[in-house]
């Protein structure tokens, strides 16, 4: 390794760390594997070993199974080889991290997926000074900018009050890890009870079981009688919105909770009753603001509206590329979920 | 703007008819009369006209931004409208404002009047205090593209609804020339004699299309049957001594077919015929084709060269008014028999036709006239029934049209471009081409026929096979074949094929079918020598 050699290199199995030989959300199969968080385009099968924040690891486990895991607190260095790793709050989803690589007194930060506003359950975001900086850009057009949460909730509580009115199940559509136990956490329980889907409750369990407090919920399983549950509101993956299981509701609403929802054509075309306008990625400013606030000079565009937003920067006087990846889990060809 | 923006909303924000038409009586029954007639005219296309470019619109919203054009434009096509790009990108509100809606819309046509600068300063000032759905709303008033999910039909049902009107004579009432300008609620909606104005059409009764064969539509005695012209639905009107022709669209058509003028020498007034314009062939009393009428669509005014070359006639088929009478609840067979009474004496140089009806003795019998329509440059089959009123609008049971099945060609898509609106974001629109040779020569454009979850498995594959984008355009690997249905095929030599295709649609989308067994140009080339 020559001494001018980058601490990370993008490589067709992710991003690669030579002095410590590792890897960051690798998308192939690799001896050791940095994961920023559980999110199943981050956090995939097959590696020999994983390291994750201690607040990551449990959904890491339930969702990938028996794997050979170790957890790390927020801030505290550990030495890889030749390279100094740190995780640090990434505000997308409880336990998620901005992974800090430094090498030589050269530091990068892989930033993994994230958003600025404290949502009050996942650890708050910290952004980190460095010298070259690795982000998404989801949401990065000028046209995404997001309503404080408590508006948001606002509205989401007004709407499942006038559903539990009319007599109607409120239906909100959510991915199932970090959004839904997010909007949970902004849902009113007077208005009803609070009903899950088997998606939404497994990870809910999980996250309960290390200690993250979330409002009491009734799992909505196949023998459930609707019935004895007037005016509640049922959290759901999308794609459960419109299932048989939905159905035996009867009369009822349905709303999707995404960013893209910021959209009057994917509104539509969701073909809901309801868009509530909500991400766990930052939006056009919080991307802008985190790029100054790290310092710094090289910006690496990950995944999102890439070629846009890095033109967008290098017109700004930053050294921005784009860097092809494999994470989609969160664009708008895939489920809204984001 | 408060008031409508919620109605905007609330409409927006639901999928289902009851809703949206509750949604409507509950603003007609609460708004104050000017603003109900803006919402009725806007609703029933009568828009303010245009005051300010798009580009400038652009160009403003993007200073006030803060971001570059090219960022802007960029934006554009992903969020698939312009005015909610506009009111996506610009900074939030300063001030707020509860001006009424015929305020704006007041405040929009003054801007047509003005000098540019003073123009951009109060679009500015507008954007500043308007905020969410009210700054949609304002930036769709300006850029004049004022669609959102409500028919004329779905708001005159909720007028309906909000003043205990029928839903029919409403519909009269709202049809023809009027402007929020020059009449009022009382005088549109509330007033006795809703007949004053002598160039008020009726609105038109529409056909359902007749999926399987006509038999279960019980005996033919009960059934008359027409050719279904393919030209433009019309109405004339002949009242007071003047004429007006109506497009089904409620387009005021009559300067551009002059030669209907000579109608009033031929026809008493009080007298509504309801046909087909077609171009017509004087020396062979035949109908030319659409392609024909084409060159006559979209003309204000008619050359005279074109008016000898492409004279048009009216095709009658229904009698509305007679002597002044509204003869709508009149049964069918009655109403036809005072046509031909009245069309009897006809010369030939009425700019009126008769529209024969054809004889047949069984549903059998009418296949085989069915199936020859081509030659008659009609598209098909009409079937009314003989003891049916004439009705508001697509009503089922009385009237069918029964078309000739389209001409098909399977075709390899090689162009992708995204939609607008609720498609933005899906690949809808592609270029289509067939072989010549090894070469793959493009010949229509198609953006309708599959279903939403199609469009979102061909949309993830255009993602994933981008060969080179042009702008908004993507060229695609060759491999999705499509059969492409249509209604009639023409020489153009503005197309690279040679060839243009009249209503192009996607009927079916292939995969069964390999890249090379694709139509050929040569096929294309024989369906003109047989169709064109």
């Amino acid at each position: 390794m020559g001494a001018m050699s980058p601490a990370l290199t993008f490589t067709d199995r992710g991003i690669y760390c030579a002095a410590g030989d590792f890897y960051i959300d690798p998308w192939r199969p690799v001896e050791r594997a940095l994961i920023t968080h559980g999110h199943a385009d981050h956090a995939r099968h097959g590696h020999q070993h994983y390291l994750a924040t201690h607040a990551a690891l449990p959904v890491m486990r339930h969702r990938l199974g028996e794997i050979t895991a170790e957890g790390i607190g927020f801030g505290a260095p550990l030495q890889i080889g030749d390279a100094t790793v740190s995780f640090h709050p990434a505000g997308h989803v409880p336990g998620s991290a901005q992974i800090r690589v430094e090498v030589g007194g050269e530091v990068w930060v892989a930033s993994g997926d994230y958003k600025v506003e404290a949502d009050g359950l996942s650890e708050a975001f910290e952004p980190q000074r460095c010298h070259h900086f690795i982000t998404e850009s989801t949401f990065g057009l000028p046209v995404f900018r997001w309503q404080p949460q408590a508006r948001v909730a606002d509205e989401i509580n007004a709407w499942w009050a006038r559903c539990a009115a009319a007599g109607k199940t409120a239906f909100l559509g959510a991915y199932a890890l970090g959004k839904a136990q997010r909007l949970l956490t902004l849902l009113d329980p007077e208005i009803g009870p609070i009903l899950t889907h088997a998606a939404v409750e497994n990870t809910n369990a999980v996250l309960r079981g290390q200690g993250l407090t979330l409002p009491d919920t009734i799992a909505a399983t196949a023998e459930i009688d609707p019935k004895a549950h007037k005016g509640a509101l049922v959290l759901a993956p999308p794609s459960a919105l419109g299932s048989a299981w939905a159905k035996k509701f009867g009369a009822q609403e349905t709303a999707f909770a995404s960013g893209w929802m910021q959209l009057r054509g994917v509104r539509r075309r969701r073909a809901g009753d309801r868009g509530f306008v909500i991400s766990d990625h930052a939006d056009w400013n919080g991307l802008l603001s985190t790029i100054k606030e790290t310092g710094a000079e090289h910006i690496y565009v990950t995944h999102g509206y890439t070629d846009i937003f890095a033109r967008y920067l290098t017109e700004n006087g930053w050294s921005a590329e784009v860097v092809p990846t494999e994470f989609e889990g969160e664009t708008l060809d895939a489920e809204p979920a984001a | 703007m408060k008031r409508f923006a919620a109605l905007f909303n609330a409409i927006d924000q639901s999928t289902k008819t009851t809703v949206k038409v509750a949604a409507l009586a509950d603003y007609f029954g609460a708004a104050p009369d000017t603003d109900r007639m803006w919402t009725i005219a806007l609703f029933s296309g009568r828009r303010p006209k245009r005051a300010v470019t798009t580009t400038k619109l652009r160009e403003w919203a993007a200073e006030q931004a803060g971001i570059p054009l090219w960022l802007f434009e960029e934006s554009y096509p992903i969020v698939g409208d312009l005015a909610e790009t506009i009111a996506l990108v610009l900074p939030p509100v300063e001030t707020t404002s509860d001006r009424s809606l015929s305020d704006w819309i007041l405040f929009v046509r003054s801007l047509g009047d003005v000098e540019e600068d003073a123009r951009k300063a109060a679009i500015l000032d507008a954007w500043a205090q308007l905020g969410g759905t009210e700054r949609f709303v304002f930036n769709k008033l300006i850029t004049g593209g004022f669609r959102m999910g409500v028919s004329q039909k779905l708001m005159t049902r909720a007028l309906a609804k909000s003043t205990g009107k029928p839903e029919a004579e409403l519909a009269h009432r709202l049809m023809g020339n009027w402007h929020p300008d020059d009449t009022t609620w009382e005088a549109l909606i509330e007033a006795e004699d809703a007949s004053a104005d002598a160039s008020r059409p009726y609105p038109f009764y529409l056909a359902y299309a007749l999926e399987d064969g006509p038999e279960a539509l019980g005996a033919p005695d009960d059934w008359r049957a027409e050719w279904k012209w393919d030209g433009i639905r019309g109405q004339l009107i002949l009242r007071d001594g003047q004429h007006f022709v109506w497009s089904r669209g409620e387009e005021l058509m009559t300067d551009r077919f002059p030669e209907l003028a000579r109608a009033v020498d031929f026809l008493p007034p009080g007298t509504v015929l309801d046909g087909e314009l077609l171009v017509w062939h004087p020396r062979t009393e035949s109908p030319a084709s659409f392609n024909a009428l084409q060159r006559r669509i979209g003309r204000k005014t008619v050359p005279k060269k074109l008016l000898t070359e492409a004279p048009v006639v009216l095709h009658a088929y229904d009698l509305l008014e007679w002597q002044g009478e509204d003869l709508r609840d009149t049964p069918f067979a009655e109403r036809r028999a005072l046509l031909e009474e009245a069309c009897a004496d006809l010369p030939p140089e009425a700019p009126v036709r008769l529209s024969p009806q054809l004889d047949f003795d069984d549903w059998e019998d009418l296949g085989e006239i069915r199936s020859v329509a081509r030659d008659e440059n009609a598209e098909g089959l009409m079937l009314k029934r003989a003891d049916s009123p004439y009705l508001v609008g697509r009503k089922k049971g009385d009237w069918w049209k029964w078309k000739l099945d389209p001409l098909t060609i399977d075709a390899v898509m090689i162009y992708a471009q995204a939609g607008h609106g609720r498609r933005a974001n899906l690949f809808t629109d592609f270029t289509f081409a067939v072989w010549n040779g090894n070469d793959l020569v493009p010949f229509t454009k198609a953006y309708s026929g599959l279903t939403d979850s199609e469009f979102r498995e061909i949309t993830k594959w255009v993602r994933k096979n981008t060969l080179q984008r042009f702008g908004p355009v993507r060229q695609v690997t060759p491999h999705h074949v499509f059969e492409i249905a249509f209604e009639g095929i023409q020489a153009s030599p503005r197309h690279k094929s040679g060839v243009a295709l009249r209503f192009p649609r996607m009927s079916r989308w292939r995969q069964d079918k390999p890249l090379q067994e694709a139509n050929t140009l040569e096929d294309l080339n024989d369906m003109l020598r047989i169709y064109g």
